[in-house]
């Protein structure tokens, strides 16, 4: 008898309390928090002391920025941290950072850097030519795993034959000297990309690569505070940090949610104040609402159709060309990007220096397309598998739907398309070893450099890793090469045109589209201006509530 | 009894270990190299072949395999390849945050779902009961994304009621102490800080329960049903003992033990398949750990983050059907 009574009364208490839970309204306590904010805010010396809510689509790997390769660790990082040399607001020229000033000798092998002085890290560590050097040696000691852009980016590690760094030296307390092998064209932009952040040696000697990840400590505007996997990640104010007057919010908090919908829904209800991956297709929408602002990041991307030059019948360069006369990439455009977006011509955007403006694209035409099949000696069309990106991507919102335009663009021209899609990895995978005869892909940017993106993606030492056409040419590869070394910036953009030429004749892809990226705001955000390479500095950004 | 627990833990061993040997296997058919996917699109051919010799997977599939069962005996379930931390210390976070939503899930399923049933079974043909299973119809067939964004729509954006995403208070978060938030906040005794917490959980909480509450409604429906045609309750009713009575007191208990194995069966599902919910509501849980560890091939973390759940899911049917015989003593167990 008494155990029935408890069973019913333990489930008329549950219901009770989870219907009053339901219906509890939230007005209350939702200021309730706004005032917390504010409280804290009145204990710190400057700034608005607001706290920023950037919402974003995936949590960081990492906090140390040397040891991964993946954005969303940077997007957190380049506030914790600072480089040498800086990019711009809005672009990728190379400004001072932690280096006030630089000087490079004549024949292009020594760098001299004059450092910030009066720098200190979040621990409380001296910033100076000493702890520069530590962080060299420390890239310079790793291996490609551990330290996988220093291995790109600068040829290797010590004693490796393509090692482009011989030697970083500290002269005196504020002076570095970076003596190299041999000129690099793109030095200083390497410098300025966010994996080559100066960490403190300290915390480095004494918590371990590995803690070092969790526990990262810079010189930047923000200091790192928790870090709840896959949830958020928070930051604060630095209080002895070097640029007077900044950062100018209290505290960032980074949050994780996958959802884009559930992103904008977020943003809308107030609980974020500042959204990373608006869908295309939400733009107008955000822009009609009086609370919010639509940010445009700067496109440094292109989404393409990869064409595997060693398949038939892509071998045929005429067939490659009528590929490129095939597709309709404005109604692609105006479609699926809502218009956010420029018709690719180049393998990449003109943004990047040295872009070739006199080329022009491959226009939209179906009768030509179709004579050049005919001269190709494929007059009757020929049957293919055309990949499509199962994932949402910057440079592609939405692989399948473009897919079945293509597909439908090809069929005009009596080319029959059958749409295949792998899961990401799979695709990427399978595309990477030539297993496609065309593809959809695309990249972005990391530090604005015409080399970053032709030859990376177009040169025949990248077949097997990111050159997925297994695209060769001769001339191309002279031409990259001698750009790597070329110093001389106008010489170095010429090399850089006459590769564009050829690759527009050789077309090895059909290059669809530059997307510009969207991010939302709340009204309040002033200051926040977003970077081409998806790194947003976040120090001049304040909300005026 | 306790050699009955003794039984079924032994039990245990063999399903865990399948699952181990089926679990490694596939996800090792599928294409995709793992040291490929957690360095990207950007990383040269060297830091590939180094991280995959680094990671072992260059090693005979067996020798991988035996290696990871060796760490499992000593309590070592390896490193995650891609934030490198030991997967037995990041795991907690995740579970209990899964935990969490599923308990809450389930304690709206039950409460709602049981009652919804007793009722209709009383009521048989009324229109509460036709009204009751179309809506359990409707709720089994609802997809789960499609009901979060529609709840985040009126009950966060145009009502104003409940947050949207997230498991706390942004702008005040949690001290986690055992991930558990419920109760981290009534440690730290800031019962300001639990109401949001709960505040957080209606939503994916009434999302993850449309199911099973669906579910147990109906099997509460058909088992009552049958219960009540039965003499004692009969008997029951002619002695003139209040309905209420007869039905929460005699009939309940009986017709409990089926339900209390969907129960049971639905609960271990809400721990491992809540995916589409905590991708909906950025809810940092076991389901979205795993699903996104297959995305990057981080193989210790699927193959032991899985045989955890499965832990679970066992352990959860284990107390099942012990409690088969504290409601009903009849059920002995030898």
């Amino acid at each position: 008898m008494r155990k029935g009574k408890v069973w019913s009364l333990a489930i008329m208490l549950l219901l009770v309390f989870s219907t009053v839970l339901a219906a509890c309204s939230g007005g209350d306590n939702e200021s309730g928090e706004k005032d917390k904010g504010k409280n804290t805010s009145e204990q710190s010396s400057s700034g608005s002391g607001e706290t920023l809510v950037f919402g974003r689509g995936g949590d960081s790997t990492s906090l140390d920025p040397s040891r991964t390769t993946e954005g969303e660790t940077f997007k957190v990082t380049i506030n914790l941290f600072e480089t040498l040399l800086t990019f711009e607001d809005e672009g990728t020229a190379v400004e001072p950072g932690l280096a006030k000033s630089w000087e490079p000798s004549e024949d292009g092998l020594t760098y001299t850097f004059e450092l910030q002085e009066g720098v200190k890290f979040h621990d409380g560590t001296d910033f100076n030519a000493e702890a520069v050097v530590k962080n060299f040696e420390r890239w310079a000691s790793g291996d490609a795993e551990k330290f996988p852009y220093y291995n790109s980016m600068f040829g290797g590690f010590e004693g490796d034959e393509g090692h482009v760094i011989e030697s970083v030296t500290a002269e005196g307390e504020h002076t570095v000297v970076i003596k190299l092998t041999r000129p690099q064209a793109p030095f200083l932009k390497n410098l300025a990309m966010d994996m080559f952040a100066i960490a403190s040696p300290t915390a480095i000697e004494e918590q371990g690569d590995d803690d070092f990840e969790r526990n990262p400590v810079g010189t930047g505007p923000f200091k790192f505070v928790e870090w709840k996997p896959n949830d958020s990640i928070t930051i604060e104010r630095f209080d002895d940090y070097w640029q007077e007057d900044f950062p100018k919010l209290e505290k960032v908090i980074f949050r994780s949610i996958p959802d884009n919908a559930a992103r904008l829904n977020a943003l809308m209800a107030g609980e974020i104040d500042l959204a990373d991956g608006i869908n295309p297709s939400d733009g107008a929408s955000i822009e009609g609402n009086p609370d919010l602002q639509l940010f445009e990041r700067p496109s440094m991307n292109v989404g393409y159709l990869g064409l595997t030059v060693t398949r038939e019948p892509f071998d045929n360069k005429l067939v490659r060309q009528a590929m490129n006369h095939a597709i309709d990439k404005q109604s692609i455009i105006d479609a699926f990007f809502e218009g956010r977006a420029d018709i690719a011509v180049n393998p990449m955007p003109p943004s990047v220096s040295g872009y070739n403006d006199e080329i022009e694209g491959y226009e939209y035409n179906p009768e030509k397309a179709k004579e050049l099949l005919e001269e190709a000696g494929y007059g009757d069309g020929f049957e293919m598998e055309l990949w499509a990106m199962p994932v949402p991507r910057p440079y592609m919102p939405d692989g399948e739907k473009v897919a079945e335009v293509i597909q439908k663009n090809l069929a005009d021209i009596g080319i029959t398309a059958k749409i295949v899609s792998h899961e990401w990895a799979t695709y990427l995978e399978l595309a990477s070893k030539g297993d496609a005869d065309a593809f959809m892909l695309g990249w972005t940017g990391d530090n604005g450099d015409p080399d970053n993106f032709l030859y990376v993606l177009l040169d025949e030492d990248n077949i097997g890793s990111n050159n997925y056409t297994y695209f060769k040419n001769d001339e191309t590869h002279e031409l990259f090469i001698e750009a790597q070394t070329e110093v001389d910036e106008e010489k170095r953009i010429e090399l850089y045109k006459k590769a564009q030429e050829i690759l527009h004749e050789e077309a090895p892809w059909v290059p669809l589209a530059h997307s510009i990226p969207l991010l939302a705001g709340s009204k309040d955000i002033t200051g926040f201006l977003p970077h081409p390479t998806g790194s947003d500095l976040l120090s001049n950004v304040d909300i005026e509530r | 009894m306790l050699s009955y627990i003794g039984k079924r833990l032994l039990q245990l061993i063999p399903v865990l270990l399948g699952m181990t040997f089926i679990v490694f296997m596939i996800i090792r058919a599928i294409p995709g190299n793992p040291a490929q996917v957690i360095l990207g699109q950007q990383a040269t051919e060297e830091a590939v072949a180094a991280l995959t010799a680094k990671l072992g997977l260059d090693k005979p599939w067996y020798t991988q395999y035996f290696d990871y069962l060796k760490g499992i005996l000593t309590g070592n379930f390896g490193e995650s390849m891609r934030t490198r931390a030991p997967v037995a210390e990041e795991v907690w976070p995740y579970l209990a945050a899964t935990f969490e939503l599923a308990l809450f899930a389930m304690i709206i399923a039950v409460v709602i779902g049981i009652n919804a049933g007793i009722i209709s079974a009383w009521f048989q043909n009324s229109w509460f009961d036709y009204m009751a299973m179309v809506l359990a119809l409707v709720g089994v067939s609802m997809p789960i994304f499609w009901l979060g964004l529609m709840g985040q729509w009126a009950f966060a954006l145009e009502l104003s009621w409940l947050p949207t995403t997230g498991r706390e208070p942004v702008r005040d978060p949690v001290t986690a102490i055992t991930h558990l938030y419920v109760i981290d906040t009534i440690i730290a005794g800031r019962f300001d800080q639990l109401v949001q917490v709960l505040r957080h959980l209606v939503l994916p909480g009434l999302a993850l329960a449309t199911i099973p509450m669906a579910i147990i409604a109906r099997m509460t429906r058909s088992s009552m049903l049958e219960v009540m045609r039965s003499d004692y309750v009969r008997t029951a009713r002619a002695k003139g003992q209040k309905m209420f009575f007869v039905v929460y007191k005699h009939a309940l208990k009986n017709a409990i033990i089926p339900v209390l194995t969907i129960i049971g069966l639905q609960m271990g599902m809400l721990l491992g398949g809540a995916i589409l919910t905590e991708t909906i509501f950025a809810w940092p849980g076991i389901g979205r750990y795993i699903y996104d560890a297959i995305g990057f091939r981080d193989y210790p973390v699927i193959q032991s983050g899985i045989l955890i759940v499965a832990f679970f899911f066992v352990m959860i049917n284990l107390i099942v059907d012990l409690l088969y015989s504290f409601i009903d003593p009849r059920i002995k167990y030898d």
